[in-house]
């Protein structure tokens, strides 16, 4: 399906329906994202999930200002959606959508009050080629060989530019 | 985001200084104790134990004692950090979904 060394997959099994689940992970994100996971200066007020493709995904702080962090790519109620990962390597909104990586979430009835809902974060490398470099570092059978010396050196630039 | 957030701004940050990213390269190439790094490079063996704490602290070096000498090497687990820092983060987020979603079922 896709490059595992450039996703990760995960999955879950809910006991609710599937419009259920649908509805309470796009239309209610901020009750169960993890409350530290935020990039707002400002404590959190809600998350904001703009239900149609070309939509955006973004938090609310209690002083108002906003961080939009996705964009809705497909939305397939209640069935499937996919919305891209606008956070760079530097943790800061990355504005290339070239650059972003993206999550598909599919939620399956295994019967009227059970789903599965499957996740998959996928083209990671996107955000740059640091990471790319790091994974072939790592990944390869030398372990630390030449690929890391690359990310090295890569992220070396990469910081040294924005310094 | 604590992992990927700080443990990557302090990675890049730390390898933002020339004489550091020297160090990392070179730890890159084989692992070293400070005293091989000194010699391989235009740096005081004290300096070179401040840039290693440094790196340290980012995640990025790690080190074992072998027998009278301290060997620093790259740390696999602090590079790979995004990989693993978003099979977490999921995993955390749906539990906590689930959670939600079950509440919601026992009270409509």
């Amino acid at each position: 399906m896709t490059d595992t060394t450039t996703a990760i997959t995960t999955s879950i099994v809910v006991d609710a329906p599937v419009d259920t689940a649908f509805a309470v992970f796009t239309g209610d994100m901020a009750s169960w994202w993890p409350p530290e996971h935020h990039l707002l200066q400002a404590p959190l007020d809600s998350m904001v999930f703009e239900a149609r493709a070309g939509g955006r995904i973004y938090d609310v702080g209690t002083d108002g200002s906003e961080c939009q962090w996705a964009r809705v790519l497909a939305y397939d109620p209640p069935n499937r959606v996919v919305f891209s990962w606008d956070i760079s390597l530097q943790w800061q909104i990355e504005t290339d959508p070239a650059k972003a990586s993206e999550v598909e979430v599919r939620f399956l009835p295994e019967g009227e009050r059970r789903t599965r809902v499957e996740l998959e974060h996928r083209h990671i490398d996107r955000h740059g080629e640091g990471w790319e470099a790091m994974r072939d570092g790592v990944g390869s059978d030398e372990g630390w060989g030449v690929g890391l010396q690359r990310f090295a050196r890569h992220v070396a630039q990469t910081s040294a530019a924005e310094v | 985001m604590p992992t990927y957030a700080n443990r990557t701004a302090e990675a890049l940050g730390a390898l933002g200084v020339p004489t550091r990213r020297a160090i990392f390269e070179q730890l890159g190439e084989r692992p070293s104790a400070v005293v091989d790094l000194a010699a391989r490079l235009p740096v005081s063996r004290p300096a070179v134990s401040q840039h290693l704490k440094v790196l340290k602290d980012a995640g990025l070096v790690r080190d074992v004692q072998e027998g009278t000498r301290r060997v620093y090497s790259l740390d696999p687990a602090g590079i790979d950090g995004l990989r693993d820092y978003l099979d977490r983060f999921w995993n955390t987020a749906l539990h906590s979904f689930k959670t939600r979603v079950e509440q919601q079922e026992e009270t409509p």
